[in-house]
């Protein structure tokens, strides 16, 4: 397996997401977007694209980057630390994965989008308030040549904004996935009103009639496409929450540098001393269970889950760990609006319950583990 | 970790095709050379060859073992083959112990001088020095013990007072030493003595090799909370040592105890020789009825799952970041804390799923769980390691 080190060219990747993001997209563009009620920037998706972000997964045959899912975490880790807004989990990780296991026309066509910003895609895929990706009761009844979907959506990342959904139902087959668009007749979006300030919706399906062109693969076999899609996102998902925990500890290590009180810096007080110095080295473990996961997505993606689900466990726990310390070691002024670390925390929890939460990733682990 | 293997976790190790022909050629020797009674994948206190004059094989295979590897330098694969080593570089190492482990080999020779004196001495050591103590180590005739901490002396370790007067051309030594892993047993010590009382502490003290038959060196072995008795009190009344024996300069061995230090943190963390039971904690939940029964044992069982598995791959990555000639240098306090903690934490864990069957001597898990206790205190206590990493690493103040 490749080394559990970042490459070269790593390295100048994240270098110049870093680079790209302090101008772009710092934690202060998310504050004025909040402030001013957005929670999409498409010119900025459109700048990603440009510098091949939204095609980071897609082939080259379909103009893509197809840097692959390290990659892709590195840039993810670098918009963790400016808490970024972009359709990037949903569309160039998720969806590119997803889509790419059909190598037909139409698909490939869709890529092409992808990568170029034209398309953006929301997942549509959890029905309760826990991820449960195999918990289906939205109903894909067969109509002619094509299906009549019914039902309900909750939880649909970038659900308001995205072009097109990939929506998972339930057939008298099976699980079935299908690939609309957002704005079909008899779908309906509630935007949510979300603490980390980002797009999302619950759907209602009120006899949507969708063509039989819609339904991607064979009738049963969702759940088999989806998997690698979601365990993608799982990962990268994994990787911004440990740069927005990177992010969180160095704001945290600053201020106990420099905040005085009786007399001296905080920071030379143990019993704050020792609490950060074990805060990193829960992001030490955190960062290479994301390293790892990236190694093998790269090259085995299917024997990836037991990775993905390390990864992504421990970054929901130290991203958890990293903001509650933060607040806690600034005092007051970490309790204030005015301070960034609440951004932190609030987005921290939202990507904590998306795509499973601590306890659904520990689940898996057990289970492959022999528990 | 023992039970937890990478191939599992995170896909084959392969160093490429260029190893192809090693690896041919190491499992064609492992295969005619390794006895069958060497193949249990045995690695408890009780399976372990430590070596040295008072050492008594526990069967004739073991000593063959021994013997054979000695020959090929197998028993210090990386050392250079001038002091006993077989010169392997680390990919060629890391193939070695993925073909023992394929067939359960078990490891023909573990000890202090291997893991600890032994790289101290490659880096800070004379030619002299090196030609005269390593080869011994490597063939398991000398068996070392580490006299660092001091009944005054624990986490102040820099503070240590056994103190070594100047006579010229040797040293007299006086005081004591205590935490002497096997002292007893032991045919020399590395020890690090007060040479200068003057000076600032870090800068009065020596790293000292004595043998332990020289008059006045006395061992008592003191017994612990697990029944085992695997530390001593040293003591040292007039002991005389010729300033030959100094490793590295004169007054400046903090420098090697804290090179030393780093390598036996690691070591710890690695697995080493103390961490107890290797029973997976899969395994013990599934075949326990607590285990299968009790969600809170399991809940914590699968939290210390998770950890275990994001430490196994940190023990990859600085691995492979060592290789790249990033060292690891001060996060080893970070491995040996981390390393410890979960291992203190897995066997409470199993103490717990086996319930009334662990509460005897014998077979149980008991004496593995209280043994584990000292994990955090050996080699550097957790809150010494943390203190360690809030100075080097986050540069915190004081």
């Amino acid at each position: 397996m490749a080394k559990l080190i970042q490459t070269e060219e790593e390295t100048l990747l994240s270098e110049a997401a870093r680079g790209f993001l302090s101008k772009f997209a710092p934690v202060s563009r998310l504050r004025e977007m909040r402030d001013a009620g957005e929670c999409n920037d498409p010119e900025l998706w459109q700048e990603m694209a440009a510098a091949g972000w939204a095609g980071v997964l897609v082939p080259e045959a379909a103009e893509g980057s197809d840097m692959g899912h390290a990659a892709a975490h590195v840039l993810a880790r670098e918009m963790g630390r400016n808490l970024t807004v972009s359709p990037f989990l949903s569309t160039a990780v998720m969806a590119a994965t997803l889509l790419r296991q059909f190598r037909d026309e139409t698909s490939m066509g869709k890529l092409k989008q992808i990568a170029s910003g034209a398309l953006t895609y929301a997942m549509a895929i959890d029905e309760s308030a826990k991820h449960s990706p195999e918990r289906v009761e939205l109903i894909a009844e067969k109509r002619g040549n094509g299906y009549v979907i019914n039902g309900k959506k909750r939880f649909v990342v970038d659900g308001c904004e995205a072009d097109r959904i990939l929506v998972l139902a339930k057939s008298n087959d099976g699980l079935c996935l299908f690939d609309l668009p957002n704005k079909s007749k008899g779908i309906s979006q509630e935007p949510l009103a979300m603490i980390d300030s980002r797009d999302a919706a619950d759907m209602v399906f009120d006899d949507v009639e969708v063509s039989g062109e819609a339904l991607l693969g064979e009738v049963g076999a969702g759940y088999a496409l989806l998997k690698p899609a979601l365990e993608a996102g799982q990962a990268a998902l994994a990787a911004e929450t440990t740069g927005l925990a990177e992010a969180a500890f160095d704001l945290t290590t600053d201020y106990l540098k420099e905040r005085k009180q009786f007399g001296i810096t905080i920071g030379s007080f143990q019993a704050l001393q020792h609490r950060a110095a074990h805060l990193w080295c829960e992001i030490e473990l955190t960062q290479s269970a994301v390293l790892n996961a990236g190694r093998i997505l790269d090259e085995s993606p299917d024997q990836a889950t037991l990775a993905v689900s390390v990864a992504k466990a421990r970054a929901t726990d130290t991203a958890q760990k990293s903001v509650q310390e933060g607040v806690q070691m600034h005092g007051g002024i970490g309790m204030t609006d005015a301070f960034d670390m609440g951004f932190y925390m609030k987005r921290a929890r939202v990507a904590a319950e998306w795509l499973g939460d601590y306890g659904y990733h520990a689940g898996q682990v057990a289970q492959l583990r022999g528990f | 970790m023992a039970g937890v293997r990478r191939s599992k976790v995170m896909g084959e190790v392969d160093a490429g095709r260029d190893y192809a022909e090693f690896r041919r050629e190491v499992r064609d020797w492992l295969e005619a050379n390794c006895p069958p009674e060497m193949r249990d994948g045995a690695a408890g206190e009780d399976s372990i060859c430590w070596g040295g004059t008072s050492w008594t094989f526990t069967c004739a295979a073991q000593k063959t073992w021994l013997d054979r590897c000695v020959e090929r330098g197998f028993t210090v694969p990386t050392w250079p083959r001038a002091y006993g080593g077989a010169g392997l570089s680390r990919d060629e190492d890391k193939i070695l112990k993925e073909e023992m482990q394929a067939i359960g080999a078990r490891s023909p020779l573990d000890s202090f001088g291997i893991w600890m004196l032994g790289p101290a001495l490659l880096k800070f050591g004379s030619e002299e020095q090196k030609l005269h103590f390593l080869p011994p180590i490597a063939r398991g005739e000398i068996r070392w013990c580490q006299g660092y901490s001091e009944p005054g002396a624990g986490s102040d370790l820099a503070g240590v007072q056994t103190h070594a007067a100047d006579q010229g051309d040797t040293w007299l030594v006086n005081g004591q030493k205590i935490w002497t892993s096997y002292a007893d047993r032991a045919d020399w010590i590395f020890a690090l003595l007060r040479t200068d009382r003057e000076a600032k502490k870090h800068l009065g003290i020596s790293f000292v090799l004595m043998d332990m038959r020289s008059p006045g060196i006395t061992t008592r072995p003191i017994q612990l909370i697990s029944g085992a008795s695997p530390f001593c009190e040293t003591f040292f009344e007039n002991v005389e040592v010729p300033k030959t024996q100094v490793v590295g300069t004169i007054n400046r061995g903090w420098d090697v105890a804290k090179y030393l230090l780093t390598h036996e943190r690691e070591m710890i963390s690695n697995g080493g020789n103390v961490m107890g039971s290797g029973r997976a904690l899969g395994a013990v939940l599934s075949d326990s009825d607590t285990g299968q029964s009790d969600p809170v044992l399991r809940g914590d069982a699968m939290r210390a799952e998770v950890d275990s598995l994001a430490l196994e791959m940190t023990l990859e990555r600085y691995k492979d970041q060592a290789e790249g000639g990033q060292g690891v240098g001060d996060a080893s306090a970070m491995l040996k804390y981390m390393g410890t903690e979960l291992n203190k934490q897995r066997l409470e864990l199993i103490m717990a799923a086996d319930g009334a069957d662990g509460l005897t001597w014998g077979e149980s898990a008991a004496s593995s769980w209280l043994r584990t206790k000292a994990n955090s205190i050996e080699g550097g206590t957790s809150e010494v390691m943390l203190s360690i990493i809030s100075r080097r690493i986050l540069n915190l103040p004081g």
